[in-house]
């Protein structure tokens, strides 16, 4: 055995041994160093002759070659092992809970989600979304409706009223949203073409009526509208609204002081299983809306001839369409701010309501 | 109003089923409530009792052979004492649903021995409360056949949700008119001829009142038995919820649905002298037929003689004058009253009448005279007597009203081609008197239709008639390009900052517009002219003032229910004053317990702290920013309204009169005062009050300029009095150089006493962003001396060294 097979044995065993990279340096050190047993032999080349040097020259680079590669095959080897070690040692246990996000713990009332469903669809018949106060005087709430004073119908409409004021004159919660009719009227020429959605106040309070409820209206006033278009929006509307290919309605005549003629619409539905309305099928008919074209008389109120113009309007409760939609039992919880219900029947903040991307998901 | 079908087919000839006439009512506009058509009965059968003999083991009970009609006699166990060969009565097998007890029966052993049915008292078919024996019927009685068609309790009871406007069909007369004018039958007219009478009325009218009372009618029938009214009567009145009293009473009632003509009838040995109809005295007492006592004001109309007030005009009778079974002579009144008087006094005492309804609809002026006449009929014929002549007093001439109809209206309003002969025909089966020949007619409108007074009043009757159904429906003319925005901006902030809030964790509440006087008081409101003069309720009295008071109220309902880390939110109106504009839109909310941004409660990566004054910062920027305010030029002046907690709270201003919002923790005297209990902070900001932005004429957003050169941060610590704000210092920092300096962030607020009393560092982390070159190691200085030197000049504050 020559000396180079002898170290090359002893450096090899050492590199084999070294069990971390200092150690593995040491041995770098110790071979290739400045003056590592290697860089010595190399050294020794110089004094050699030319025909031993022809020998022991490639002998000697041969064996630091394969130290040097020694060195780096096990450099590599530790350094994978110590990265294991850590990998080892940093795992945690990712079945432990995250915090919900934000968006997935806000909540839309549904009151908001549906008035943006009827937005999304009378938005796309045209119509434009009008609003009003809540306070009103009479004469927008009634007289100007054409609610005679003293009237029954009056009567019906069990008003929250404020104190007279100097004049004797008294404000009243308005009823429906019905004066905004006459707001737009006053204010905006036709063609008319409206939907109001808003707060609405009747002196009343059990499971399906609320002193405080929604109510949608909508308006329609240029020089052709009249009852078979009527008669279009609103089947075109329940069936966009509840989302199902076809609904059956029935119009019958009615009366409110503000249309002539008027109309009561009940929608077709099944009621047979609990809890749940399906719409466009069944045999049961369910109030759902009134309607009528305009009255003369608030055509004129809005500084309309009834004989040029005339046009249709409509009205329905927005809790009661949530109600039947969606399922909720009472109408009083919408108003209790219980946050286990609004969980439940709340909407997600980012469900917006459009045509192209559906009402409801 | 409810009828039965039999009283119907008084004045309707027709062959038309019940299904036919509910079906036509509905879509005719006199929408069906509710049919009973007596379906219940239906199984019992009439049967006869063919041996009784004792139970063999029960001391009280009889083994009955009943003969039902059907073949083989029935074995039926039967407890009822009167339980007798020869007996007829009502049997239910086994199958029938008896009401009175509620069960559907079965074949039976009653002590051992089998029972294949029942024998029924009036009790258990539920027609009365006798039940001390089972129901006995004449021997004539057929047996085999309904007992409910025997005994007539098989007419079937309609229930019609009547319109306000329809005072003409508040009587079987009307809605038989109606039904005929539909094509469902034949109308009989059955006119009432005039009864005549002998002598005059000895008892005079005088109506003081003319303008509450257009007309009264009134007549002496003499020597009269007044007793109980004939079955019919009774059990027609009984179908439709009115208690028989005796028949004088009882024939009113009936005309009053009949015919829609109230009546009133006076004991004529009770009345002393004459009659005055006049306006009551202020506090003038009447003991009326409820047998309660009004106290009436100078507005309410009354008839009353020499003792006092006898009647509440078109109200209610008073119990004085009443008739009862010793009546020998009966005064009957058939009187008109104005309806507004009617309807205010009815209102007024809380007095609910058939009678009242009827008056306040208005009642055919031209029926005045023949109710009278129908009455001294019906009179006569139960009770006997001898009439007087009519004593009509005060009736002018009925004036009746013409209106033009031109044809085409019909095809207008309705989009119906309904031929002209059509028209005619409908409305002259109405009532209604068409006269001319062209496109447009003169209609005289029926003393009976007072709804009735304008062109689009008789489209309706047309449509109605014609039938609804033939309407088709028609598109909408369609708009020929791509909608445009249909919000107005303010129902895009709306919309914008509920989903901003609601992304933000907090959820949506919808609370009641008015809160207790209390809470308004606290929030700023409670005015008088915003409190509602007939609340629901008494703590629902007052228009709110603000959004919170109801977003803590209904944190703390949820927290008693055992839920405290709420968020909730709510984007609607308050009520400043009572006019449109003092309306506000306001988005609010409410943080409870440890319902921050990032969730609430323990958490193993840390716990939710409590919810604070800077929660609610950030929530009601998030809303303006949502609603498009201009978030960078912002103003957060330090305290807020007197509810916040004056050391936590902010104004959220825009230069220095626009307030667009306030926020902070809740003083703890209000939320004492409220009931509630924190950690609670809640904001509002007023998103009505944010600026318009400037119409721009594109859509193009600014040019981005963006810098070759590396963007540097320098930390600064300044040591600064405690009261100096720290935006303050962040503006001052800000302004040293408005080109370079991009940004300033707070990383480290510190107090201690190695820093002085009253003192506190405030470390703050400047963005420099070059433009033209690198800086260099002078530029930085320079910039740091110049962030310093503005620092010190605005707070006084030095650099922590």
């Amino acid at each position: 055995m020559t000396d180079i097979d002898q170290l090359e044995r002893s450096l090899v065993d050492a590199v084999a041994s070294a069990a971390d990279e200092a150690a593995i340096e040491a041995v770098r050190v110790s071979a290739l160093g400045k003056k590592g047993s290697i860089s010595e032999m190399l050294k020794t080349l110089g004094t050699m002759s030319p025909e031993e040097r022809q020998v022991k020259g490639p002998a000697i680079n041969g064996l630091k070659n394969r130290v040097t590669e020694a060195l780096s095959s096990r450099k590599a080897e530790l350094k994978d092992v110590a990265i294991a070690a850590r990998l080892e040692a940093e795992k945690v246990d990712v079945t432990l809970p995250v915090r919900q996000s934000p968006a997935e713990r806000g909540r839309i009332h549904p009151i908001s989600q549906i008035i943006d469903e009827i937005a999304a669809i009378f938005g796309d018949l045209g119509f434009a979304i009008a609003e009003g106060p809540d306070v009103e005087t009479d004469y927008y709430n009634f007289t100007a409706l054409n609610f005679p004073e003293g009237h029954p119908a009056r009567e019906m409409h069990d008003t929250f009223f404020f104190q007279p004021d100097e004049k004797g004159e008294r404000k009243v919660l308005r009823t429906h949203t019905s004066p905004v009719q006459i707001r737009t009227m006053e204010i905006q020429k036709p063609p008319i073409r409206i939907v109001i959605p808003g707060k609405t106040y009747r002196q009343d309070s059990d499971a399906t009526h609320s002193p405080m409820f929604h109510q949608v209206e909508g308006l329609v006033v240029d020089k052709t509208a009249n009852v078979a278009n009527m008669k279009w929006v609103l089947e075109e509307f329940c069936k966009a609204f509840f989302e199902v290919p076809s609904v059956k309605m029935r119009f019958r005549p009615s009366f409110f002081p503000f249309t002539e003629p008027s109309l009561e619409v009940d929608i077709q539905c099944d009621r047979s299983r609990p809890g749940e309305v399906r719409f466009g099928e069944g045999s049961d008919w369910m109030e759902i809306l009134g309607c009528g074209m305009v009255h003369p008389n608030v055509l004129r109120a809005g500084g309309l001839d009834p004989d040029e113009y005339q046009g249709f309007a409509w009205g329905m409760g927005i809790d009661r369409i949530a109600m039947l939609k969606y399922g909720m039992p009472d109408l009083r919880a919408f108003f209790d701010a219980d946050v286990r219900w609004l969980q439940h029947y709340g909407f997600r903040p980012l469900d917006m309501p459009t045509l192209f991307g559906g009402l409801s998901n | 109003m409810k009828f039965t079908l039999s009283w119907l087919k008084d004045h309707l000839e027709t062959d038309a089923t019940l299904a036919e006439i509910v079906e036509r009512l509905t879509s005719i506009g006199l929408e069906v409530e509710s049919v009973d058509d007596k379906a219940a009965l239906k199984p019992f059968v009439i049967a006869k009792v063919l041996t009784a003999v004792q139970h063999p083991d029960a001391d009280r009970l009889r083994v009955l052979s009943v003969d039902t009609g059907s073949g083989d006699p029935i074995q039926v166990v039967c407890g009822a004492p009167n339980a007798r060969a020869g007996l007829i009565g009502a049997f239910a097998a086994p199958g029938t649903y008896v009401p009175g007890i509620d069960v559907t029966l079965g074949i039976g052993k009653i002590r051992g021995v089998e029972s294949r049915g029942m024998m029924c008292s009036e009790r258990e078919l539920e027609l009365s409360d006798e039940h001390n024996g089972i129901i006995e019927l004449p021997e004539d009685a057929p047996v085999g056949t309904s007992f409910a068609a025997y005994a007539h309790l098989d007419d079937a009871v309609i229930d019609i949700n009547l319109t306000p406007n329809r005072p003409d069909a508040t009587s079987v007369h009307g809605i038989a008119r109606d039904l005929a004018a539909s094509g469902l039958g034949k109308l009989k007219y059955g006119a009432v001829e005039p009864v005549g009478g002998t002598g005059e009325c000895p008892v005079k009218v005088k109506i003081e009142a003319p303008d509450l009372c257009p007309g009264f009618a009134l007549r002496l029938v003499k020597g009269v038995k007044n007793g109980p009214s004939p079955k019919w009567m009774q059990q027609r009145l009984l179908a439709i919820g009115l208690r028989p009293i005796n028949a004088l009473v009882d024939i009113t009632n009936y005309i009053t649905f009949d015919h829609g003509r109230p009546l009133h009838v006076f004991d004529a040995a009770k009345v002393a002298g004459n009659l005055v109809v006049r306006r009551a005295t202020a506090g003038e007492k009447v003991l009326a037929l409820d047998g309660r006592e009004y106290t009436l004001t100078a507005e309410m109309c009354v008839i009353a003689d020499d003792n006092g007030v006898e009647s509440i005009a078109g109200v209610m009778g008073g119990e004085h004058s009443g008739c009862d079974e010793n009546t020998t002579d009966v005064l009957i009144e058939s009187a008109l009253w104005e309806p507004l008087n009617v309807a205010r006094t009815g209102r007024a005492l809380g007095i609910i009448t058939d009678a009242r309804y009827r008056f306040e609809r208005g009642v055919d002026p031209e029926f005045m005279g023949a109710g009278l006449e129908l009455a001294t009929r019906m009179v006569m014929e139960l009770c006997g007597g001898e009439p007087s002549r009519e004593e009509i007093t005060g009736y002018a001439p009925y004036k009746y009203r013409s209106v033009s109809f031109p044809f085409a209206e019909v095809k207008r309003l309705t989009g119906l081609d309904v031929p002209r002969a059509t028209c005619l025909d409908i409305l002259a089966r109405l009532g209604f008197m068409p006269k001319g020949d062209g496109d447009v007619v003169e209609v005289i409108v029926p003393s009976w239709r007072p709804d009735v007074d304008g062109k689009a009043d008789l489209v309706e009757e047309v449509m109605r008639i014609h039938g609804v159904d033939e309407i088709t429906p028609k598109p909408l003319a369609g708009h020929d390009a791509v909608n445009g925005k249909i919000l107005t901006s303010l129902q895009i902030r709306t919309r914008a900052a509920r989903r901003a809030l609601a992304v933000r964790g907090m959820m949506e509440a919808v609370t009641w517009s008015f809160i207790p006087a209390k809470h308004a008081e606290l929030f700023g409101g409670g005015s008088e002219r915003l409190k509602l003069a007939n609340p629901i309720a008494a703590d629902m009295s007052d228009m709110r003032p603000s959004l919170l008071p109801g977003l803590v109220a209904a944190a703390q309902r949820n927290a008693d229910r055992g839920i405290g880390d709420v968020a909730l939110f709510e984007v609607s109106g308050t009520y400043q004053d009572d006019m449109p504009e003092g309306q506000r839109r306001v988005a609010a909310g409410v943080r409870r317990g440890t319902a921050g941004l990032d969730g609430s409660g323990r958490h193993w990566a840390g716990n939710a702290g409590n919810v604070g004054v800077y929660d609610a910062k950030a929530d009601a920027i998030a809303a303006l920013e949502a609603c498009g305010a201009p978030v960078e030029r912002l103003q957060i002046e330090a305290g807020g309204p007197a509810w916040y907690h004056p050391g936590r709270s902010g104004t959220i201003k825009l230069g220095p009169k626009v307030v667009l919002g306030t926020f902070g923790e809740f003083h703890p005297r209000t939320l004492e005062e409220m009931d509630a209990t924190g950690p609670l902070c809640g904001f509002e900001v007023f998103i009505d009050a944010v600026p318009e932005a400037k119409a721009k004429p594109t859509r193009t957003k600014p040019k981005l300029e963006l810098s070759a050169f590396q963007a540097v941060k320098r930390d600064f610590a300044f040591v600064v009095e405690r009261t100096v704000e720290a935006g303050t210092l962040m503006r001052a920092a800000l302004g040293a150089d408005k080109k370079l300096v991009t940004g300033v962030s707070v990383f480290d607020i510190f107090e201690g006493p190695s820093l002085g009393a009253d003192k506190k560092s405030v470390a703050i982390e400047v963005s420099i962003q070059p433009f033209e070159k690198t800086l260099t190691d002078e530029d930085f200085e320079a910039l740091g001396k110049r962030i310093v030197e503005n620092v010190a000049k605005q707070t006084g504050g030095v650099l922590r060294t």
